[in-house]
């Protein structure tokens, strides 16, 4: 397929089917490919939408300055589509996320503010909050409140995976942001009355929830759980045997957020195959594998692996 | 009829330090009630004007207890319960 520029390119990624994995002929697993987008993972939609949009509100214009919180991928998204439009983009990004996610970064021209490990992501929007009232002429794209973030996986992801799949009854995805699960999932439900959106949500170590107190907790804008028909949290032993698995039986070298959504796109299937019903169950693949390289995810024991990454922002 | 209940770091004040304690309840609020009876002060952080904290996440068996009816959500023996702090993705 031909286009005009790689920012051109977003999306439009495969729906491939996991004939090893899915447990028959009625209940079947689609992964949808995201790592095949111009960085590399799913984020490179919600960041084009997010920029699109505020060229559009007349918010940014060339030569602006972009900040955005992220533990990495919408920071490498946003890198790349700054890059190419001219803007200069500087990203909050909590200190134990993994080195890759860093060069990348610097390697697509951001710059890179760190916040503290303790408190994960939640610190590094405090921090970029408090940037953003320091720069007011810096913009935030924010794209845990953005609707364009959301608004991105409503035109594109959904209606990409029903053409794909029109005989579709369970979407099932991470909860990060909540972005693509919002949109995909609102696209969904409107015109496949009855299917199940199902929500899978990394469980990290302690560290990542070290908050001081509860009422520093964070729940991000786009959320509406009316869209959800139900959350599940997995730990790191679930999804990296998950990751695991998906490459060696299916051949898709993935990141470790798509192991805990495969750990519950399974489940999905489970319950289809006791109930005696028929599933067709598609699963988002956020990004592949190479970013997580070093955490030590693919080498070795289950056992060290999850040692490996306990304190870590693996998803 | 006894869970398992996981409790964050920031709440183990609440429970003398340990990570782990054992309740017993129908519910996860009849859960609360009880978990207070031994660890005094616990129910008030997680539950605000008769529902869930707002930044306060419950799982029984891993599952969000918000699709499962909130403080009415059913226990059974043998289920684990894990209380998480509302944190950002990304």
């Amino acid at each position: 397929m031909r286009y005009d520029s790689l920012v051109s390119s977003v999306g439009r990624t495969p729906l491939v089917g996991l004939p090893r994995l899915s447990p028959s002929a009625d209940v079947r697993l689609w992964a949808k490919l995201e790592q095949n987008n111009p960085t590399g993972s799913i984020k490179d939609r919600a960041a084009l939408w997010m920029v699109q949009d505020a060229e559009k509100r007349g918010v940014l214009s060339p030569g602006a300055t972009v900040l955005e919180p992220t533990s990495g991928n919408t920071g490498i998204s946003l890198a790349m589509v700054c890059s190419q439009r001219g803007y200069r983009l500087i990203c909050v990004m909590p200190e134990n996320t993994s080195v890759e996610r860093r060069q990348l970064l610097t390697m697509w021209g951001a710059e890179i503010i760190f916040s503290p490990a303790a408190g994960g992501s939640n610190e590094a929007v405090a921090v970029a909050k408090r940037l953003a009232a320091e720069h007011p002429d810096w913009v935030m794209l924010y794209q845990y409140g953005n609707p364009a973030n959301a608004q991105a996986h409503y035109e594109t992801t959904g209606p990409e995976i029903l053409e794909d799949l029109p005989s579709i009854t369970h979407f099932v995805a991470g909860l990060g942001t909540t972005g693509t699960l919002m949109g995909t999932g609102r696209y969904l439900k409107e015109q496949v009355p009855g299917i199940t959106v199902v929500a899978a949500e990394p469980r990290y170590g302690e560290l990542v929830y070290g908050l001081r107190n509860i009422d520093e907790g964070f729940v991000p804008e786009l959320y509406d759980p009316s869209v959800l028909t139900s959350r599940y949290s997995v730990g790191p032993r679930e999804a990296l045997r998950r990751t695991r698995e998906l490459v060696t039986e299916e051949g898709i070298f993935a990141g470790i957020s798509t192991g805990a959504i495969l750990h519950a796109a399974l489940a999905q299937a489970d319950k289809a195959v006791k109930d005696g019903k028929r599933a067709d169950i598609a699963f988002i693949v956020c990004d592949g594998g190479w970013k997580y390289l070093s955490t030590g995810a693919y080498a070795g024991t289950l056992e060290e692996a999850e040692a490996a990454l306990e304190g870590q922002l693996w998803a | 009829m006894a869970v398992q209940v996981r409790v964050p770091t920031i709440l183990r004040n609440y429970t003398g330090g340990s990570k782990v304690v054992e309740g017993a309840g129908e519910t996860l609020g009849a859960l609360f009630e009880d978990l207070d009876t031994r660890h005094a002060g616990l129910r008030g952080r997680l539950v605000a004007d008769e529902g869930l904290h707002r930044f306060v996440n419950v799982y029984i068996n891993d599952e969000d207890v918000r699709f499962l009816g909130g403080l009415d959500a059913k226990l059974s023996d043998g289920d684990n319960v894990t209380i998480l702090p509302a944190v950002a993705g990304g």
